[in-house]
């Protein structure tokens, strides 16, 4: 029996080819942006930090001892306990337990899958919003694009946190009533959502205006291509580098945000809390010496939204040309 | 004496003078930690709005600082006809602030304006009951059946003004779920010692001393400024950095921190008033739960089983930190001799599963529960507490806990009885079991005297016919063997699940003094500051 060999020489050489050219890990590797990550050891520090709160958060079931949204697994009479190290600490809760005997490193895991579920979701939804109407208002332009940024601009001379008190506020009298705890995981993204979908929408709208005047886009249209798909597949690809760094800036914004409306009472009730309600109940106990039932969820956003911040920082850096 | 000296004394003369009248302008500034809605005086029979518009408005009695009847705007009364007929003089020379003369006319609107649809105080005058006016200052009241404590609640039975309440279009009663505040909930025209000059809900409400008020006033204030202040840090930092000078209540976490303060004090005393649980248990199917055609709170060892699975002297211990009494009974054991002969049935979750098991709920079930959150001491933690015992013999609770005005306007008469299983706390208004057993158990129907506030609308004609009954006996003995009987009944039938006695808890700046009641009024009528 005889091979086929020619055939099978040419796939080798294809192969080996191939194998020549840098793989797509190792490009990614070598690239600026992994070498400015890998200058920074601040970033590599906030990274790492986000990198444990994701982890903690995706495994909060595993690594918590107490499921405090379970109430059965609350026990008053494990109320109030201090953290491990004081002199009434008990094991297993290890920063100690709130009023109703949450363990707080529990609520805090939970309570972090909360605040960056909801952070998540509003980010994408905001985004989504943003760069549909950015894309359609910088690509169409005139009465499309008067119209958007009109609405744009009369909702950037409110604060963010007053339009999500507005869309939470609306939503709850038309739902009405008892809400259960779904709804108002859903009421707080469509909140975040709608009030931060104003800066994608100005900055893919700018984006828009300089790539659609360039050679490739005419060449597109030259060949006959419907607009739609000018815009999903030839321009939106060379705009998002912007749109990913005002995302993670805003994922921070987003946990605040959610943080903020759980602290003013119109977020998730006490039996489910997110972070920020964490802090509204321990906001209670701030005078009578419970100091760690506010302090740990406080600590913890702090830290959490510091590194996306950092995080946020680093990649605007290494995505703008201007700063290297 | 030197001249200098004589300077000196001159000059401290000034100086105390300054502050005798520095003293006179007085502001006290207080914070509760629920908002006062409306001041229509019909909308809310609730303590802290009573005690609120306790300073506007005023009754034919009042009660004094022991709680004792005393005459209001009515100068005097008399029982004639056996009991069937009182006969009231009022007071002449009284005006409203609005200058209109106080009248027999009024009081006669106002009995109808109170007994009117959207009112919660319907109870407060019997539904049988005709006003008659004899002349502008003399009122006969004609009942169908004697009555010997027709005017014991009559002291937050509040006169208004019929000219006033005509001209405004606020002849009705405006009702707690009421999206639109007529006229009467927004202004507010008594005859008390003060007037309310600014009224913004949520914000803060100014109380204006009333120069043209008919009696002599005990306090030296100018103006009361009221502002809510719903977070319980919150207030006690407003108290201890002297941004106010009355907060009510202290919670319980924070007295010890108050007490060792400089600036204030905590004045402490039991409180008349029961924290309990409600159930409904007359809907066929409940609103609020995953059981569908049947409810099973009619059945009498569901509610067993809640009361079972409830550790009072653990919430009592950790929620409330020592500052509460477990209660048997719907009533303090102030106001009823024979209480101690009730006793708490003992917690027992055991029991509570085995119970639920016999009622064909082997795995619990599902219930919505409605709590306020700003209305009693650590209201919400108590609910949050009571869920979690819930949740350990199978029953899954969904709290819905809200400020008061949302709470009140869905579960009350008037939001139509919206509710499945609830926390409320009751003060009798007549400081007698038979309020109590009458506004708390009497069977409800459309113009019953009884049942306004039973929420859960528990129904036994036993019970009904003792109400009657304690209503006319005189006999201190037997009335209170007759209160024993129903009470016996109620218990033994788990008509409620009572939980405790709150202590009262006022904190108050140094050099303020004030009266404290047991029922909780904070009356700053009697309220002196700097002195």
């Amino acid at each position: 029996m005889q091979n086929p060999a020619p055939a099978n020489d040419l796939e080798t050489e294809e192969k080996a080819a191939i194998d020549r050219q840098p793989s797509l890990l190792f490009r990614a590797l070598d690239s600026d942006v992994v070498a400015s990550f890998v200058r920074s050891k601040l970033t590599i520090a906030a990274a790492v930090v986000t990198v444990a709160f994701l982890l903690l958060a995706i495994f909060a079931g595993v690594v918590s001892p107490q499921n405090p949204f379970d109430p059965a697994e609350l026990d008053l009479f494990n109320s109030r306990l201090p953290p491990i190290w004081a002199d009434l600490g008990t094991a297993p809760y290890l920063l100690g337990t709130d009023e109703q005997g949450r363990d707080l490193f529990s609520a805090i895991a939970y309570g972090l899958r909360i605040s960056l579920a909801v952070g998540f979701l509003g980010v994408l939804l905001a985004a989504g919003i943003g760069i549909t109407l950015g894309l359609l208002a910088g690509y169409l332009g005139g009465i499309v694009d008067t119209v958007v940024m009109r609405v744009a601009d009369v909702q950037l001379t409110f604060p963010a946190i007053l339009i999500a008190l507005l869309v939470d506020g609306v939503a709850k009298s038309v739902l009405g009533g008892q809400l259960d705890e779904g709804t108002i995981l859903v009421v707080l993204v469509l909140a975040i959502g709608l009030s931060f979908w104003v800066q994608y929408a100005r900055t893919v709208r700018g984006s828009v205006m300089v790539e659609k005047n360039k050679d490739y886009i005419a060449a597109a249209k030259l060949i006959g291509l419907p607009a739609p798909v000018i815009m999903a597949r030839h321009v939106l690809p060379n705009v998002m580098g912007p749109v990913l760094v005002i995302a993670t800036i805003n994922l921070a914004l987003a946990v605040i945000t959610e943080a903020t409306l759980s602290f003013l009472g119109s977020g998730m009730p006490e039996t489910m809390p997110s972070l920020g309600t964490l802090i509204r109940i321990g906001n209670n106990y701030l005078f009578s010496g419970e100091w760690w039932i506010v302090a740990f969820p406080g600590i913890a956003l702090a830290m959490l939204v510091l590194a996306i911040n950092l995080l946020g920082d680093w990649l605007r850096d290494a995505l703008n040309p201007k700063l290297r | 004496m030197t001249h200098r000296t004589s300077v000196l004394a001159l000059a401290s003369a000034a100086l105390l003078g300054a502050t005798a009248l520095g003293a006179q302008a007085a502001t006290l500034r207080y914070a509760n930690q629920g908002d006062l809605k409306s001041l229509d005086p019909y909308t809310l029979n609730e303590t802290t709005a009573n005690a609120h518009l306790g300073h506007v408005y005023e009754g034919l009695t009042k009660r004094g600082k022991d709680l004792a009847i005393e005459p209001g705007l009515a100068e005097s009364w008399e029982i004639l006809d056996d009991g069937k007929r009182w006969r009231f003089k009022l007071r002449e020379g009284v005006t409203f602030q609005n200058g209109n003369p106080f009248t027999a006319d009024d009081v006669l609107f106002s009995a109808d304006r109170v007994r009117a649809s959207g009112s919660n105080f319907q109870t407060r005058v019997p539904a049988d009951a005709t006003f008659v006016k004899i002349d502008d200052h003399t009122v006969d009241v004609v009942l169908q059946t004697p009555n010997p404590i027709l005017n014991a609640q009559w002291d937050t039975w509040y006169i208004m003004d019929q000219e006033w309440a005509q001209e405004f279009g606020a002849e009705m009663p405006t009702p707690a779920s009421a999206e639109t505040p007529s006229h009467a909930a927004l202004n507010a025209n008594g005859t008390g010692p003060f007037s309310i000059t600014v009224h913004e809900p949520g914000i803060r409400t100014v109380f204006t001393a009333n120069p043209t008020w008919w009696d002599e006033p005990e306090h030296n204030l100018d103006e009361i400024v009221f502002t809510p202040i719903a977070s319980d840090a919150t207030r006690v930092a407003a108290l201890l950095s002297g941004e106010v000078d009355v907060i009510e209540p202290v919670p319980v976490q924070d007295i010890e921190r108050v007490r060792a303060s400089d600036r204030a004090d905590v004045l402490t005393g039991p409180e008349l008033r029961t924290i309990f649980l409600g159930f409904d248990q007359d809907r066929d199917e409940l609103l609020y739960s995953n059981v569908e055609g049947e409810n099973p709170f009619k059945d009498v060892r569901v509610r067993e089983a809640f009361m079972r699975a409830i550790d009072a002297d653990l919430i009592r211990d950790r929620v409330m930190r020592g500052l509460s009494t477990p209660s048997a009974l719907m009533i303090a054991p102030e106001l009823f001799a024979h209480s101690d002969e009730f006793e708490r049935p003992a917690y027992d979750p055991e029991r509570a599963r085995e119970l639920l098991a016999e009622a064909g709920y082997p795995d619990g079930f599902e219930v919505g529960m409605d709590c306020p959150n700003d209305r009693y001491v650590n209201d919400e933690a108590i609910c949050q507490g009571v869920v979690s015992m819930l949740a350990r013999v199978g029953v899954t609770v969904n709290l819905n806990a809200q400020p008061k005005a949302q709470y009140f306007a869905k579960v009350l008469k008037s939001g139509g009885y919206d509710t499945s299983f609830y926390l409320l706390g009751w003060t009798p208004g007549t400081f007698d079991s038979h309020n109590v057993l009458n506004d708390l158990h009497g069977c409800r129907a459309e113009g019953s005297p009884r049942g306004e506030t039973n929420l859960g609308g528990y129904c036994n004609e036993a019970v009904d016919e003792l109400i009657e009954q304690i209503l006319v006996e005189s006999d201190e003995e037997k009335r209170n063997d007759l209160i024993k009987q129903a009470y016996e009944i109620t218990t033994g039938e788990f008509a409620y699940v009572p939980l405790h006695q709150q202590a009262l808890a006022w904190g108050v700046a140094d050099g303020v003094e004030l009266v404290q009641r047991a029922d909780n009024q904070v009356l700053l009528y009697w309220a002196r500051k700097g002195d």
